[in-house]
């Protein structure tokens, strides 16, 4: 940082206004357009590996795998087959989401007591009426707390996809980098955060409006 | 198909070629600023997470601050934060070890909390009618048998520090990362993949090495609820 400069310059941000709302519509579809490629993905894969057991631990092992692979070299990878495009950096985010959401849609259709999947069948529900009306809206709460851990993490990703100039608000960040600047990467990063907190939130909303009868045994990840 | 077949093969002459294995630029000497980063991050987020977490966890004073504290911190950028202390302190390791810290907290903090507040509320009324003080409950009871749980804390830490540790590169500061973004600045593909088959085995040894911990020190008794992993 050069010397005597302030910390934040407000006017740089006054003047960056419209810009840094596209960015941040930007970095929120990047972010959360995976989180729910990743749902549609891990509730049947879920719903597997709950029926079948043996299928699980080779799952979870691959999502663990492709989970510790760094964003910076996965997105790298993705570069050679779709280019420097918006589905580089949503492809391997989706990834990501995988070795939180698989687990706990298992561990959400694990939850469910055998009683009350007993009393549908007595009921005589069939099994797929079974699994959409009583296991899955059950499991809510356990999904949505997966949802919320890959949200979050999700959103902060993003940043890093800015290596390829697909970052969103990462943009920001190099930016300020390169004019040794620190007020946009400040804007930036605060910007994130309030992004990932604010989606958290609504996210626990949901979960309430969706549940109701699980009020107050919300789980947390 | 073939051409994947054909980078895997350049990645294996890159990760053989004894040029690799040598001097400053070499994948021992980046390992080593990597396994640094890595070890010094996670020992400050297992003394701040292990401290806070059997703390809350075990006077169960202060849940809403470990979640919310732990909530916020998962929200950081990792990216945003190397780069920002980097900015305003200046090249060095701090800002590396900054992040990643922050990073390793939540997932340590949250599972210990979770583990010691999970203990049967019988189990540690019986320790308590057997005359333990309440040092003796956290350390004979509550901390066995949360122990499941705090290893699967560290050890989701542990992958996650190795993997990011590689935004260190980005900003100048070595480590693995290095090959990622050299490789990815003179378009270097091998390089780039290389560097990341070294980071992905590198995980892979964290989370064997702690499947092996958890199987040695996880008392035998518990087991059978120590098998979700």
């Amino acid at each position: 940082m050069r010397d005597g400069e302030p910390l934040i310059r407000w006017d740089w941000i006054g003047d960056h206004i419209g810009e840094l709302a596209d960015y941040t519509g930007v970095h929120l579809r990047l972010g959360l357009l995976p989180v729910l490629f990743g749902l549609i993905i891990s509730i049947p894969l879920g719903m597997l590996c709950h029926r079948w057991r043996w299928v699980y631990p080779p799952t979870l092992t691959a999502a663990n795998v492709l989970y510790s692979i760094p964003s910076l070299a996965l997105f790298m990878i993705f570069v050679r087959y779709t280019g420097l495009t918006e589905r580089t950096v949503m492809i391997p985010l989706t990834l990501y989401t995988l070795s939180v959401l698989i687990p706990n849609v298992v561990d959400g259709l694990a939850s469910v007591p055998e009683p009350v999947r007993q009393a549908a069948t007595a009921m005589g529900f069939s099994t797929v009426r079974r699994v959409v009306q009583v296991e899955l809206p059950i499991a809510v709460p356990v999904v949505v707390a997966g949802v919320r851990v890959a949200a979050v993490s999700s959103i902060s990703l993003v940043a890093v996809g800015q290596l390829i100039g697909q970052g969103g608000l990462g943009y920001y960040i190099t930016r300020g980098l390169q004019l040794d600047f620190p007020t946009p990467i400040i804007t930036a990063t605060v910007l994130i955060m309030l992004l990932a907190l604010v989606t958290d939130a609504l996210l626990v909303l949901a979960q309430r409006l969706l549940t109701p009868w699980a009020r107050g045994k919300g789980a947390t990840a | 198909m073939n051409d994947f077949l054909n980078q895997l093969e350049l990645v294996g002459d890159w990760l053989t070629s004894s040029q690799q294995w040598r001097g400053d630029d070499g994948i021992p000497h980046r390992l080593a600023e990597h396994l640094t980063y890595s070890g010094i991050s996670l020992v400050f987020a297992t003394l701040i997470g292990l401290t806070f977490g059997l703390l809350v966890g075990h006077t169960g004073r202060g849940a809403f601050a470990v979640a919310s504290v732990a909530n916020l911190a998962r929200a950081i950028p990792t990216f945003g934060l190397v780069v920002l202390v980097v900015t305003l302190a200046g090249l060095s390791t701090t800002p590396v070890l900054v992040a990643l810290v922050a990073l390793a907290v939540p997932p340590i903090l949250i599972n210990t909390f979770e583990g010691v507040r999970g203990v049967d509320p019988d189990t540690r009324d019986a320790a308590r009618g057997m005359g333990m003080t309440g040092w003796e409950v956290l350390l004979k009871v509550e901390v066995p048998m949360a122990l499941p749980l705090i290893l699967l804390g560290l050890r989701v830490a542990a992958i996650q520090v190795v993997a990011t540790a590689t935004v260190a590169a980005y900003p100048g500061l070595g480590g693995l990362g290095r090959f990622i973004v050299d490789g990815l600045a003179r378009n270097n593909y091998e390089l780039v993949i290389g560097g990341s088959a070294v980071v992905v085995m590198l995980a892979l040894v964290v989370q064997a090495v702690f499947t092996a911990l958890r199987r040695v020190v996880v008392s035998p008794g518990l087991r059978p609820s120590a098998t979700k992993s």
